[in-house]
C-alpha cells in the first residue's frame, strides 16, 4: 500500500499523540482518530489518509503507557510508524494492536513530509523516490502477534490451541 | 560473571538461568491497573474467556479521574466495579484509596524479589522495594488476565553509584531530575537502572520511591534499589505474601556505571516541554508561573507535605499563585490531617484536593488555560499535559515548589529552611 509521509521530530510523546483528558472513558477507535496528534499537529486528524506513514526521530511514543496513542494512529489509517527509535511501552503497544513500528534511521534521514512511500513488511523494505531502505525483520515473537492481527487475536488463538476456549 | 537483580528475578521466574537480551515467558506475582481497567475488561471479553486466570494477582485502584468528573468517567468506573464483583477480585480499591502507586506500596504488594507488571508507565515505582516492576499497555494486561503470563526481554542494567549526602532543602527529586537530564529521556530505554552506593542509606523509602517512579522518564523498563534494613522495616506488617530478598551479584555485568556525589547537588528543575530539559533552579530563578502543584505519585507523600509545611507555616503564598495540594493516598491525607499539616497549608492559601491523579494529566481539578505556566512536583511536563496545548510545566521538588509559591516566582528553596 502506498501512502504519504507525515514527518515529526524526536521524543514525540504520548500526551501529544493522544491527550490525557480523553483517556479514561471508553471511546470507539474512530473517535480516537479525531484526536490523534491533536497537541502536536492540529491539521493531522482532518488531512490524514488511509495508508499514510508517520516518520519520526528518536524515542517515538515516550511517556504514558496509554494505548490510545497507538490505537488512534491505527484508526486514522496510518499503515506504519517509521522512527529512529521507539520508547519500549509504545513499541509493545503498537505491536499488540497490529500497528507495525519500524526502526530505520536511514529512511528517517532521507524522507520528508509529503513524500510518497510504500512499506513492504514481508520484504523488510521501504520504497520511495528518495531511495529504498531495508529494515531488519521482526523477531519471531512479534511476527506471531502481527500475523494474528494483534495480541488479543493471538491470545485467543493460543487458548484455542490449548483447548481452554 | 555474576547476575544483576533483574537477571536473577527473571531466571527464577523462567525456571532457567537467563542473561540480558534473552526472551522469557513468565508469570507475574501481581498485576496493577487503574481507571484503564474498563478498557482492559473490553479487551479481555474479546478473548472469549469467562474467568480471569489468577484473580488473586489482580490489583485495581481507581485514581485517574476520581471522583468521576463526567457521566462518561462515571460509567467507566461502574464497568470496573461490576467486573470486580463478577470475577470476585479480592484486591480492589475504590476512589477513596489514593493514587495506585502509593496504594500498591502501602498495602504491601510491592515486595523484594517479586515480578510486577502494571498498565501504567510509573509502575517502576515498586523497584524502591527491590521488586522488578514493569509498565505495560492495556491489551497486554488483558492477555495477562487471560493467560497469567507475559513475554519479556531480560534488560541490560545501568548502575548509578550515589555518594555523599544531600544538603538541607535538596531532595531526591533533585537527584533524579539531574540523572534524567544527564542520561536523556531515552537514556535507559529498554534497560534496568540500579540506584546504589553509600548515599542510599540516607534516603528514606519515600525518597527512593520518587526516584524509581521517575526512572520511567529516562525510558527504563524497571528501576530499583536493593532492599536494606530500612526497607524491610517499612514492609513489616504490610507484606501481602512471603518474599525472598534478591540482590545483584558483586560481579554482575553492568552496561554502564555512573558516579554521583550528592553533597554538591543544587536544586534542579525540568523546564518545558521535556523531562530531560533539566537546569539548576538558580538558572531559571525569577521565572513566574500561575499554578503550583504539590502531590501526585511522585511527590505526594508525608515527607513532601512536611517540607511544604516547614516552608509555608504561618505564611501566605503569593496572591498571584493558585496552589493545589494533592496527597498521594488516603493514609497520607489522614496522617497529614492528624498532624495539622493540611490546616497549615490551607491557611497559607493552598487548595487541598482529594488523593488522585486529576490535574497531573490535565483530566480535571485544576487544568491550565492557554499561556499559563505550572510549577509541579509531578513527573511529566509534556506540552499540553496539564491542560491547554499552549501552557507550560516546570517540574521541581516539593521544597522548590513551596518556596516558589511563597514568592510568586521560581526560587532556590535552601534559604527558606
Amino acid at each position: 500500500m502506498k501512502g504519504k509521509v507525515w514527518k515529526y521530530g524526536d521524543n514525540v510523546n504520548t500526551d501529544v499523540i493522544f491527550p490525557g483528558k480523553y483517556t479514561y472513558t471508553l471511546m470507539p477507535p474512530e473517535e480516537m482518530a479525531r484526536h490523534a496528534l491533536e497537541d502536536l499537529d492540529p491539521e493531522f486528524a482532518s488531512k490524514v489518509r488511509p495508508g499514510d506513514v508517520i516518520v519520526a526521530g528518536r524515542n517515538f511514543g515516550c511517556g504514558s503507557s496509554r494505548e490510545q496513542a497507538a490505537a488512534c494512529l491505527k484508526a486514522a489509517g496510518i499503515q506504519a510508524v517509521i522512527a529512529r527509535s521507539f520508547a519500549r511501552i509504545y513499541f509493545r503497544n503498537a505491536i499488540n494492536l497490529g500497528l507495525p513500528v519500524i526502526q530505520c534511521p536511514e529512511a528517517v534521514e532521507a524522507l520528508e513530509k509529503g513524500d510518497e512511500i510504500e512499506v513492504d513488511l514481508q520484504a523488510g523494505e521501504i520504497r520511495s523516490d528518495k531511495g529504498n531502505f531495508r529494515f531488519p525483520p521482526f523477531p519471531e515473537s512479534v511476527i506471531g502477534i502481527l500475523q494474528a492481527g494483534g495480541l488479543i487475536a493471538f491470545t485467543r488463538q493460543k487458548l484455542r490451541e490449548k483447548g481452554i476456549i | 560473571m555474576g547476575k544483576t537483580l533483574s537477571e536473577k528475578i527473571l531466571s527464577l521466574k523462567a525456571g532457567r538461568e537467563v542473561k540480558a537480551n534473552e526472551v522469557v515467558t513468565v508469570s507475574p506475582d501481581f498485576v496493577l491497573s487503574h481507571d484503564n481497567s474498563a478498557a482492559i475488561i473490553q479487551e479481555f471479553r474479546q478473548i472469549g474467556l469467562k474467568k480471569v486466570a489468577a484473580p488473586e494477582k489482580i490489583v485495581i485502584v481507581l485514581d485517574h479521574v476520581v471522583p468521576a468528573a463526567s457521566e462518561k468517567h462515571a460509567l467507566n468506573h461502574k464497568i470496573i466495579r461490576e467486573f470486580v464483583e463478577e470475577q470476585k477480585l479480592p484486591h480492589f480499591f475504590d476512589i477513596e484509596a489514593g493514587v495506585c502507586h502509593q496504594v500498591f506500596c502501602e498495602q504491601g504488594f510491592a515486595l523484594p524479589g517479586l515480578l510486577i507488571t502494571g498498565s501504567d508507565s510509573h509502575t517502576t515505582t515498586y523497584g524502591a522495594f527491590g521488586a522488578m516492576a514493569i509498565g505495560i499497555g492495556r491489551t497486554e494486561m488483558a492477555s495477562i488476565w487471560a493467560t497469567d503470563e507475559i513475554w519479556l526481554r531480560v534488560p541490560e542494567t545501568i548502575k548509578f553509584n550515589l555518594k555523599g549526602k544531600l544538603q538541607p532543602g535538596v531532595m531526591s527529586k533533585d537527584v533524579i531530575l539531574r540523572l534524567i537530564g544527564d542520561l536523556g529521556a531515552e537514556g535507559a530505554n529498554y534497560k534496568a537502572v540500579e540506584f546504589a552506593g553509600e548515599a542510599v542509606a540516607s534516603l528514606s523509602m519515600e525518597s527512593r520511591m520518587v526516584m524509581t517512579n521517575m526512572a520511567a522518564e529516562m525510558g527504563a523498563k524497571n528501576g530499583y534499589f536493593e532492599p536494606d534494613a530500612l526497607c524491610l522495616e517499612w514492609l513489616r506488617g504490610r507484606a501481602r505474601k512471603e518474599f525472598e530478598v534478591i540482590y545483584s551479584d558483586p560481579d554482575a555485568n553492568y552496561e554502564a556505571i555512573y558516579e554521583y556525589d550528592l553533597s554538591s547537588l543544587e536544586p534542579q528543575v525540568a523546564c518545558p516541554h521535556s523531562v530531560d530539559n533539566v537546569k539548576k533552579v538558580n538558572e531559571v530563578a525569577g521565572t513566574s508561573f500561575n499554578q503550583a502543584l504539590l502531590g501526585t505519585c511522585t511527590n505526594g507523600r508525608l515527607e513532601d507535605l512536611e517540607m511544604a509545611v516547614r516552608i509555608l507555616k504561618g505564611k501566605r503564598i503569593n496572591r498571584r499563585i493558585r496552589m493545589l495540594v494533592l496527597p498521594a493516598s488516603r493514609q497520607v491525607y489522614l496522617e497529614a490531617l492528624k498532624r495539622g499539616w493540611l490546616e497549615i497549608l490551607a491557611e497559607a492559601g493552598a487548595v487541598i484536593l482529594n488523593p488522585g491523579c486529576g490535574p497531573c494529566l490535565g483530566a480535571h481539578m485544576g487544568v491550565l488555560a492557554p499561556g499559563e505556566v505550572a510549577l509541579s512536583t509531578a513527573n511529566r511536563n509534556f506540552k499540553g499535559r496539564m491542560g491547554s496545548r499552549d501552557s507550560a510545566i516546570y517540574l521541581a521538588s516539593p521544597a522548590t515548589v513551596a518556596a516558589s509559591a511563597l514568592e510568586g516566582q521560581i526560587v532556590d528553596p535552601r534559604s527558606y529552611l
